[in-house]
C-alpha cells in the first residue's frame, strides 16, 4: 500500500514490449545450458539439464524483475515477479506428478501381464507368482466399505439437508468434518481395538474389520458430496411436490433424490476411489497373505496396496521379481483409481440434469 | 427448505412411512456421532493396560510411556512442520495461479491436474519416494553436509541413502499440496468481484489487487486450509514407513543425516504386524495421541472456516 507513491509517472513511463518475457526465457534457458554444456566439457562428465533449467528459471525470475524495475518502475516489476513465482509454482507441482505417473508406467509394464491377474502368491518365491489375490481382496473389502457407507452416508446427507435443524444437526455437520480428518491408520486401529474386544482374541485379522475401517473414512467424504448434491434440487421441485399432496418422505424419494442422482453417484465413485488405495488401515486389520481367500469373515485377506507394500518391505534373496510385482501393483492400482475418476467425471458430466442455469 | 417449514402451519397429516423414513435418517446421522465416541472409547480401552503397565514390558524398554510416545509425537510435528513449510507457499501460488492467472477456460481443467495428485495412492507415493526422490536427492545431501554443515539443521554425518526426514516431508508436501489448494482456491474464487474490481480501477496491479483485496478476504481460508494439510501430513503412513531409516527415541533435528526420529503413524505401521502382548497396546495408546492431535488441529481449522463463513459477503 506503501508503493502508491511511486515514481510520478507510473502511467506515462516505459513499458516492455510483449516479447520480452518469451525471449528472456528462452535466453536464461540458453545460458544456463551453455553454462552446464561447458562445465561437464571441462569436468568430462554428464550435462544435467534438470539443474540448468532450473537455474536458467531462476535466472529468468531475477533478470525479469530488474530489467522492469529499470524500464517500469518498481510496482510493475514486482507484479510481474509475482506473475513468474505463481506461474512456476504450478509448473514445479507438476513435476512430482509427472515423474509419479512416469516411473509408475515404466517399472509397472515388465510384468504387467496375464499371468499377474491370474495368480496369487501361493508357494512362489522369486519369480513368477501374481496378485489375483489382493486384487479379489481389495474388490471385496472395498465393495462391502461402500455397502456400508453409501446407506449410511446419503440419509445422513437426506437428514441434515431435509430434516435437520438444530443442535444435533449442527453437530452432525462438525463431527463430519472433523471426521474427514481422522488418520487413516487412526481407523484400522479402531477396528482392530473393536473386534479384537468383541471376539476376545487379541490376534485378529479378518476383511470385514477393513471395511469397517474403509467404511469410516468413507461415510465423511459421501455425506459432504451427497449434501451438495441434495441442496442443488431447487425448492421449487419439492413445493410443487407437496402442493400435489404429495407426502414429504415420498417427495424426496421420487422428486429430490432422482434429480441429484449423477452428482451422488459421482461422489460415493470419488469417495470409492480416495478409499480404494488405503494401505495402513488394512495393514492393521487385514493383515497379509500369500493365498486366495474369498471369505471376508475369516482369515487374512491380501489387498492390492498391501500387497505394494510386503512385496516391496518383505522380499526374497534375489530383490528384482519383488519390486517388479510391486511396480505392476502399484500400476493397477492407479489404473484403478483413474479409472474410477474419468467414469464419476463422466457420470457428472452426462447424466446431471438440465437446471436451466 | 426453510419456505416448507415456515409454510406448516396448518398441521400437516404425519404417515407411518413419513416417520419411518424421518427416523432412519435421524437414526444414520446419529450412527456418526456414535462411531466418532466409539472410536475414542475403544481405542481408550485398548490404550488403558499400556499406560498402567510397567514400561519396562513395552518394546525398547523406556523409562514411561511418555518417553515411549514424546520422540514420536516429536518426530510426527516435526516431519509434519517441514512438509507444510514447503507445501504453502506452492500451494498458495497454485491456488492464486488457477483462481486469478491462468485463462478462465484453462482453470478447471489445471483444477483437475492438481485433483490428480490427491488421487494417487500414498503407497505409490511410497515406492516412488524410496525408489526415485531419495536416490536423486542424495547428492544434493551429500553437497549440503559438505557446504552448509556448520548450520545445525544439516551436521554432518550425512545418510549415504537419502531415507531422511527431509525426503519424507518432501513426499509429504507433495501429498498435501491437493488439499490446500483445493481450500484455498474456493475462497479465493469466493472474493466479492467489486473488492477486486475496485482495486483495479484505483489503478492497482494485479498483484496489488489480490494483497488489497484478495489476499484479506481469504485470510481465515488459508490458515484452515494450512491446517488441514498439517492434519493430513500428521497422520500419513505409508510414506514415513516405506521412506524414513527410523531411529527410535532419538530427538534430533538434523534433515540429512542416516539417524531420524520415527513419527506415531510410521512406526505403529512398522511394528503392527509382529506386535504381540503389552506391545499391541502400546501402540493402539500412541494412535489414540496421534487421534487427539489430529482432532484438535481438526476442530480448530474448522471453527477458523465456519466463523468466516457466517461473515462471508459473498451471499
Amino acid at each position: 500500500m506503501t508503493d502508491v507513491t511511486g515514481p510520478p509517472n507510473a502511467l506515462t513511463s516505459g513499458r516492455l514490449p510483449r516479447w520480452a518475457t518469451p525471449v528472456l526465457l528462452v535466453v536464461s534457458w540458453a545460458v544456463m545450458l551453455g553454462v552446464f554444456v561447458l562445465m561437464a566439457l571441462a569436468g568430462g562428465s554428464d550435462v544435467a539439464i534438470a539443474p540448468a533449467l532450473f537455474l536458467g528459471t531462476l535466472l529468468f525470475v531475477v533478470t525479469g524483475f530488474v530489467l522492469s524495475l529499470l524500464v517500469e518502475g518498481l510496482r510493475q516489476a514486482k507484479d510481474r515477479l509475482v506473475t513468474s513465482l505463481v506461474v512456476s509454482a504450478f509448473l514445479v507441482a507438476l513435476i512430482p506428478l509427472i515423474s509419479v505417473l512416469f516411473t509408475v508406467v515404466s517399472n509397472g509394464r515388465h510384468r504387467f501381464d496375464a499371468a499377474f491377474f491370474s495368480n496369487s502368491m501361493r508357494n512362489v518365491v522369486g519369480e513368477g507368482g501374481g496378485a489375483l489375490h489382493a486384487i479379489m481382496g481389495t474388490l471385496e473389502i472395498t465393495g462391502m466399505a461402500a455397502l456400508i457407507s453409501v446407506p449410511i452416508g446419503l440419509l445422513t446427507a437426506i437428514y441434515l439437508v431435509e430434516y435437520g435443524r438444530g443442535p444435533l444437526a449442527r453437530a452432525i455437520t462438525f463431527f463430519v468434518d472433523v471426521m474427514t480428518g481422522i488418520p487413516s491408520i487412526v481407523a484400522g486401529l479402531f477396528a482392530f481395538a473393536f473386534f479384537a474386544l468383541v471376539f476376545a482374541d487379541p490376534g485378529i485379522r479378518f476383511g470385514f474389520g477393513g471395511s469397517i475401517a474403509l467404511a469410516l473414512l468413507m461415510i465423511p467424504v459421501v455425506v459432504r458430496s451427497s449434501e451438495e448434491m441434495l441442496k442443488l434440487v431447487p425448492n421449487e421441485l419439492r413445493e410443487a411436490s407437496y402442493a400435489l399432496g404429495v407426502p414429504k418422505w415420498l417427495t424426496i424419494l421420487k422428486i429430490v433424490i432422482p434429480t441429484s442422482i449423477a452428482g451422488i453417484t459421482t461422489g460415493v465413485t470419488l469417495a470409492i476411489a480416495r478409499v480404494i488405495g488405503e494401505t495402513a488401515p488394512l495393514l492393521i486389520i487385514a493383515g497379509f497373505t500369500a493365498s486366495m481367500n474369498y471369505d471376508l469373515f475369516q482369515n487374512r485377506l491380501m489387498s492390492l496396496p498391501v500387497f505394494v507394500y510386503t512385496q516391496y518391505a518383505n522380499p526374497g534373496a534375489d530383490v528384482a521379481p519383488y519390486l517388479e510385482r510391486a511396480w505392476a501393483a502399484a500400476l493397477t492400482l492407479i489404473l484403478i483409481v483413474m479409472l474410477l475418476n474419468l467414469i464419476a467425471r463422466l457420470v457428472a458430466r452426462i447424466f446431471s440434469p438440465q437446471l436451466g442455469r | 427448505m426453510r419456505m416448507t417449514t415456515a409454510a406448516a402451519s396448518p398441521k400437516a397429516t404425519l404417515r407411518p412411512a413419513d416417520r419411518i423414513f424421518s427416523g432412519s435418517t435421524l437414526l444414520a446421522g446419529s450412527l456418526i456421532l456414535v462411531a466418532l465416541a466409539a472410536v475414542a472409547i475403544f481405542l481408550v480401552a485398548q490404550s488403558v493396560p499400556a499406560l498402567t503397565a510397567d514400561p519396562y514390558e513395552l518394546k525398547g524398554s523406556p523409562d514411561s510411556f511418555w518417553a515411549y510416545v514424546g520422540p514420536l509425537a516429536f518426530g510426527s510435528l516435526w516431519a509434519a512442520f517441514l512438509a507444510l513449510v514447503m507445501a504453502l507457499p506452492l500451494s498458495y501460488g497454485i491456488a492464486l495461479f488457477i483462481s486469478h492467472y491462468a485463462p478462465r477456460r484453462l482453470a478447471q481443467s489445471l483444477g483437475y491436474v492438481v485433483d490428480l495428485l490427491a488421487a494417487v495412492p500414498s503407497v505409490v507415493f511410497g515406492l516412488w519416494g524410496i525408489k526415485v526422490l531419495a536416490p536423486a536427492v542424495t547428492p544434493l545431501y551429500g553437497w549440503l553436509v559438505e557446504n552448509a554443515g556448520w548450520f545445525p539443521l544439516f551436521s554432518p554425518p550425512v545418510s549415504g541413502t537419502g531415507r531422511t526426514i527431509l525426503t519424507v516431508a518432501i513426499v509429504l508436501a507433495v501429498m498435501i499440496i491437493p488439499i490446500i489448494t483445493a481450500v484455498s482456491r474456493e475462497v479465493f474464487l469466493q472474493t466479492p468481484r467489486l473488492h477486486e474490481e475496485a482495486a483495479l480501477a484505483l489503478g492497482a496491479t494485479r498483484w496489488e489487487m489480490i494483497r488489497m483485496a484478495v489476499i484479506p478476504f481469504g485470510r481465515p481460508g488459508m490458515i484452515s486450509a494450512a491446517m488441514l494439510g498439517l492434519g493430513r501430513a500428521l497422520g500419513e503412513t505409508m510414506v514415513v514407513a516405506m521412506v524414513l531409516s527410523p531411529s527410535p527415541k532419538l530427538i534430533t533435528i538434523v534433515l540429512t543425516g542416516s539417524q531420524n526420529p520415527s513419527t506415531i503413524a510410521g512406526n505403529i505401521a512398522l511394528n503392527f504386524p509382529e506386535a504381540h502382548g503389552i506391545d499391541v497396546n502400546g501402540l493402539i495408546a500412541t494412535g489414540l495421541i496421534l487421534f487427539a492431535i489430529t482432532l484438535v488441529i481438526n476442530s480448530v481449522a474448522r471453527v477458523v472456516i465456519n466463523r468466516r463463513a457466517a461473515f462471508s459477503g459473498a451471499d
